[in-house]
């Protein structure tokens, strides 16, 4: 039972066989062997966890090699599988596996496919190791290669400085994160003198109630901890203060959104919560924290969501919304919940990802909405699975009978949260299924129905008019461009392009003042391997909600299924099914009521739109500005570190260190040049031997004396 | 008396620094490869044949000269691992000097070896004159390389590097003085269980720390270090970040420490205070910097505040991760000096805004370019991670506020070298010159390589590193126990009852 090893570690080898490789061999082996490997791992994983699902697997543990001894830290690589990682797994090869054979379409015409591969498996090898890790340590491991790995895949088009801006910011943003998740190490091992995760979770219990100090006060031990390494969960998975890297992530290439920033990675956080969950449920105060963020970045992505009219940030937004949902489950306690939208939102929003994907290849790398429309007839195989994804996401199905995942998902968050005894959470919920429901329909309505407005764009034009051969979004950097110019206020050009450099759209020109028309440009549907891993993620959406559910969240079964690898509270999910009957319903009335407004908004009347944001104004560009987010950091972070810096070096260094150290007098200055050249003439074989000469000779005497 | 492999060590560079003197350039290029290769050589034989766990100090050496003052070699695994570093670093420097030093090549190269044969001894030396000797005279050929091989400004970085040090130096010898007469011993291993009282302790420490820290360096006294390296020619400052500045943490770990360890505890604040200054200053003025050199050296010195943090948390993990930090820092910041010696060896210049896209005509480069950068992150899986996880795991022990303030450091760390590999790497290529420039050499590679490795080797299984140490850790911690500062935690015993319901309902005061 070492699968294992073969799971975590062929996507390491293959990414690492495909790295060297590169261009030696053409493009096929690379793609081929690191495709190959990920189909190889997800065919062992699936094994793995219809094992837990027919209860027949235990928990294991398989050493690798020791990592590092000091003092009583003790730390090996080992991989660590139970329901939990199981779950992880099949989440992880699967998606990661249908995006590398997505990706032999999308990115064909780019000539640095080994490299792109190779980072696709070298990120799912990380993010294998994240989820296996036994300690706290591996499990950094992993979180910090995820981290590189998004890095490089955000900034794989490294000749746009919008896309290398991207990457530094979400490396950067991370770090703030890694920042509390280290002192969060540190102090688990402070306390617990251990940093082996099944320890802690069977010594925490007992920690409850104790002290501790940090910085300058006193605090209980478990809530310090707690929060400190949720702070870098809040990171990695774009929680509300630590969620601006999600949308410019958006400038990596679109399969890289669908895997790292939609179904994996971003997760990880939520993952981290559910794993060390016996270790928050001593801390009342650390779950009430964990809530409260989740349901506050619940709400606040969903409304920025419902303003942007670019595909894949309306996604970006969407998907920091629905991890908000998963947090605040898990901080209600409903691990099983948190971990069964983890799961159905992964098919989903991998397929939402990788149909807007196959979109902007079927419109030349346009990715502004507003200049779709009608795309329903050109495109059917897209269509329909991004329509299976939305009513997945918004949640349809029928009370008491069933429906989509997100229905089973989404839903069981909202009741969960109301049983728990926390009624603001779940009415957050409610009204961000609404907002899901309106910007999920208004990017359906927006790109598939209406009458083309594909003539006005660039793009398009730029594709009826020559200039072929382009890799993907790879010349989105004219899109940067065109749409830079005039709406760019209030946003200074920084040095470290710490807050992206992409212009926002603060355009307010609506899609319905846009200029219909096809322009003749024909849409194209994407080649089979992009459309086979869309046709296998829609099942995913219909389907992972109503097969899954019992093993996930049913308080009779799930038990039996985590074993004990979160914290499962069974009351709770008794008393779920215990909520009013409105409650129950109200997701769903919700889910209607979204899809109303937005046919009312952008069907019926097209016109509704910009006589609404021209009526509220305000509230209009302070959503399209996200909030102004990424304004307040660089103002308050990017400006003065580098203020500080010059002030530091021109002023401290040079100004009075140097003045008043080694500079101290022009008559010092002199002396060490004259004494410089004089070495430098000959002289300082000389001086040398004096200086030796002379300490010995001071040796002697002090030791004679 | 087993085989004097230590003076060996020393006397092959020796013979061939003086050989050096007397060949043309060529020879002398081959002669210092050849002899650098056989301490490296040597370097390994040494470390195999460490008794890991044995003896504390090992392949010890004496000869009485006059007086009390003796050739006492001898080393533990502290001056075992900082030797390999050595070693190791040496050929490479040699190798990034092949083409690059045009001028003067005899005297170069013996300066290097020189070098070489001075940073053994210092490692290696048990009796306190023959340490000081060396440690004093290791600035003189590094004196010299920036000096008569150095850039434009070479004069005044010279002048600069050797004040600051030497003024350090004078402190320590006179506490050296003072040191060997009321112990009546020059021996390191005897003086390392002498206990001064506790009231000479702080003036001894001071004086030690005077040296120590200008050698690290630590903020303020670490303006001469950008400057050093910026004139420094590139293996110069291979060797200056690589070994030079791992001799002050070397000196706080074989003399401030155990020699005094009261004081050591009871001015634990200045340290802490100065390396959480440096983490957050330096990082700030590297962000700035429009010279690459002169980015990374700023950058050092952010590292080597996380080495003195370590060194005094006063537990294995701050000592050992300090101890990690400093090898691992050796290895990364000598091969981001050669990254940018080799740009600079093409293009001649270092400043920043003249590079971009180089990802496109040079991807070897950039590939291991950004190993090196994501080390000096100290991404996990890199030598630095190690290092930097123990010793600020070490300080969190001794100080919550402090492991704090330090830990920005992975954050502004991040900040100022991707922001570096950005405009060095990434992008378009902006003019015809950088187009020009051709990737990696074979030489150039065989620099960079085995840097590559090792840095890899330390990220993945450092206990190979951690080993040799681990019995030296354990004698200095029962030295200094008695002193260990008490830390700001001080959690206390669970009551295993979770405090109260809810946030919000805790205002009820209802627990369950």
């Amino acid at each position: 039972m070492h699968s294992i090893l073969f799971i975590v570690f062929v996507p390491l080898v293959a990414a690492i066989v495909a790295g060297f490789a590169n261009k030696s061999f053409g493009a096929t082996f690379p793609k081929a062997i690191t495709t190959g490997g990920l189909f190889l791992s997800c065919a062992l994983s699936w094994p793995v966890f219809i094992g837990f699902l027919m209860g027949s697997s235990e928990a294991s543990v398989t050493p690798v090699l020791h990592f590092m001894t000091s003092g009583t830290f003790d730390v090996s690589w080992a991989l660590r599988v139970d329901a939990l990682t199981a779950v992880m797994l099949v989440v992880i090869t699967s998606v990661s596996a249908l995006v590398h054979l997505y990706s032999w379409g999308y990115m064909s015409e780019d000539p640095d496919q080994p490299r792109f591969f190779a980072y696709l498996s070298l990120f799912t090898f990380a993010m294998l190791m994240l989820v296996t890790a036994d300690n706290l340590i591996q499990m950094f491991f992993g979180w910090e290669g995820v981290g590189l790995a998004s890095y490089l895949l955000i900034g794989f088009w490294f000749r746009k400085p919008s896309a290398n801006a991207a990457a530094i910011k979400a490396f950067v943003v991370n770090r703030v994160g890694d920042l509390g998740f280290m002192l969060g190490i540190f102090g688990t091992y402070l306390v617990f003198n251990t940093v082996s995760i099944p320890a802690i979770l069977a010594a925490a219990p007992s920690m409850a109630g104790s002290t501790i100090g940090f910085l300058w006060f006193r605090a209980d031990t478990m809530t310090v901890l707690c929060l400190l390494l949720f702070v870098g969960a809040m990171g990695k998975s774009a929680q509300l203060g630590l969620h601006t890297w999600l949308p410019d992530a958006m400038e990596g290439p679109t399969p890289v959104s669908a895997l790292i920033h939609a179904a994996t990675m971003v997760t990880a956080g939520v993952f981290m919560v559910c794993r060390l969950s016996p270790m928050f449920e001593t801390s009342p105060t650390a779950m009430g924290f964990v809530t409260f963020i989740g349901a506050a970045t619940c709400l606040f992505a969903a409304t920025i969501g419902t303003t942007q009219t670019d595909i894949k940030r309306v996604i970006a937004y969407s998907t920091c919304s629905q991890l908000g949902y998963m947090f605040f489950a898990a901080g209600v306690g409903a691990y099983g919940a948190a971990m069964f939208h983890l799961f159905t939102h992964a098919f989903f929003k991998a397929l939402l990802f990788l149909g807007a994907g196959s979109v902007i290849h079927a419109m030349h790398h346009e990715q502004d909405m507003r200049f779709y429309g009608g795309l329903r007839k050109a495109i059917p195989v897209t269509f329909w699975a991004m329509l299976l994804g939305t009513l997945a996401i918004t949640g349809v199905g029928i009370y008491g009978i069933g429906g989509f995942a997100g229905y089973h998902s989404k839903d069981a968050i909202i009741e969960v949260a109301w049983a728990a005894g926390s009624p603001v959470a779940s009415m957050v919920g409610v009204f961000a299924a609404l907002l899901t429901s309106f910007y999920s329909w208004r990017l359906m309505f927006l790109t598939f129905w209406g009458e083309p407005r594909w003539a006005a764009s660039e793009h398009i034009q730029h594709a009826l008019h020559g200039a072929h051969g382009h890799g993907h979004d790879d010349h989105a950097h004219d899109h940067g461009d065109a749409h830079a110019h005039g709406h760019d206020d209030a946003h200074h050009p920084d040095p470290a392009g710490e807050d992206a450099g992409h212009a926002p759209h603060v355009e307010s020109r609506g899609f319905n003042e846009i200029p219909k028309g096809t322009g003749g440009y024909h849409p194209h549907e994407s080649p089979i391997v992009m459309l086979i891993p869309l046709i296998v993620l829609s099942v995913g959406a219909v389907a992972a909600g109503f097969v899954f559910h019992r093993w996930f969240i049913d308080p009779e079964s799930a038990g039996g299924f985590w074993k004990g690898a979160l914290f499962f509270n069974e009351h709770l999910m008794h008393e779920m099914h215990q909520v009013p009957l409105l409650v129950q319903l109200a997701a769903t009335i919700v889910m209607l009521s979204g899809l109303l407004i937005a046919y009312l908004t952008y069907i019926r009347s097209p016109d509704a739109p910009a006589k609404f944001a021209d009526t509220f104004q305000p509230l209009y560009r302070f959503l399209l500005n996200k909030w102004y987010f990424d304004q307040l950091y660089h103002f308050l972070f990017v400006r003065p570190a580098f203020a500080i810096g010059r002030l530091l070096w021109h002023r401290g260094d040079e100004g009075t260190i140097d003045r008043f150290g080694p500079n101290g007098s022009a008559w010092l200055v002199q002396v060490g040049s004259r004494a410089a050249v004089r070495l430098q003439t000959g002289y300082v074989y000389t001086y040398a031997f004096v200086m030796l000469i002379g300490l010995t000779a001071a040796i002697t005497w002090a030791i004679a004396g | 008396m087993s085989f004097p492999i230590l003076s060996l060590m020393l006397a092959i560079p020796a013979v061939a620094a003086i050989a050096c003197l007397f060949l043309s350039a060529p020879a002398a290029r081959l002669t210092a490869l050849v002899a650098t290769l056989i301490d490296l050589a040597l370097g390994v034989l040494l470390w195999t044949s460490f008794d890991v766990g044995g003896a504390q100090w090992q392949f010890v050496e004496y000869a009485p000269l006059f007086g009390r003052f003796g050739w006492a070699l001898g080393i533990d695994g502290y001056a075992l691992l900082l030797i390999v570093l050595s070693v190791f670093l040496m050929p490479i420097c040699i190798g990034a000097s092949w083409q690059a030093i045009e001028k003067r090549v005899p005297e170069y190269m013996a300066a290097f070896l020189f070098t070489e044969v001075l940073m053994i001894g210092t490692f290696a030396a048990q009796d306190l004159f023959l340490f000081y000797i060396f440690f004093e005279a290791g600035l003189i050929p590094m004196f010299l390389i920036i000096g008569i091989w150095g850039g434009v400004n070479r004069i005044y970085a010279s002048y600069k590097f050797f004040l600051y040090t030497l003024l350090g130096s004078l402190l320590m010898f006179i506490a050296m003085l003072y040191m060997s007469i009321t112990a009546e011993t020059t021996s390191i291993p005897v003086l390392l269980n002498y206990d001064f009282p506790a009231s000479v302790q702080t003036w001894l420490w001071l004086a030690f720390f005077a040296s120590f820290a200008v050698k690290m360096p630590m903020w303020p006294v670490h303006t001469w270090l950008p400057d050093a390296h910026v004139q420094a020619p590139t293996a110069g400052s291979v060797i200056l970040a690589g070994v030079l500045l791992k001799l002050g943490g070397y000196g706080f770990l074989r003399f401030s420490l155990p020699m005094f360890p009261e004081a050591s505890a009871s001015l634990v604040w200045l340290v802490f205070g100065l390396s959480a200054v440096a983490v957050i200053y330096t990082s700030l003025v590297a962000l700035v910097q429009s010279d690459m050199k002169k980015l990374i050296a700023y950058s050092s010195v952010a590292h080597m505040a996380i080495v003195t943090i370590g060194l005094f948390a006063f537990n294995a993990q701050g000592i050992e991760g300090a101890m990690m930090v400093m090898l691992g820092h050796g290895l990364v910041s000598g091969a981001l000096f050669l990254c940018v010696g080799v740009i600079y060896d093409r293009l001649h210049t270092r400043e920043i805004s003249r590079y971009g896209g180089l990802a496109i005509n040079m991807p070897r480069y950039a590939i291991l370019f950004l190993l090196f950068t994501m080390a000096s992150i100290g991404l996990p899986g890199t030598s630095n991670f190690v290092g930097e996880l123990l010793s600020l795991m070490g300080t969190y022990q001794v100080s919550t506020t402090i492991a704090l303030l330090c830990t920005t450091g992975i954050i502004l760390g991040a900040g100022y070298m991707l922001y570096l590999y950005r405009r060095v790497v990434f992008g378009e290529i902006k003019s015809e010159e950088v187009r020009q420039m051709s990737d990696l050499t074979p030489r150039e590679l065989w620099l960079l390589v085995p840097i590559a490795a090792a840095v890899l080797w330390m990220g993945v299984y450092p206990e190979s590193f951690l080993a040799p140490m681990r019995k030296d850790t354990q004698i200095l911690l029962a030295r200094i126990d008695r002193a260990k500062p008490a830390g700001d935690s001080l959690p206390t015993k669970g009551t295993g009852v979770v405090p109260a319901a809810h946030a919000e309902t805790s205002a009820h005061g209802s627990a369950h």
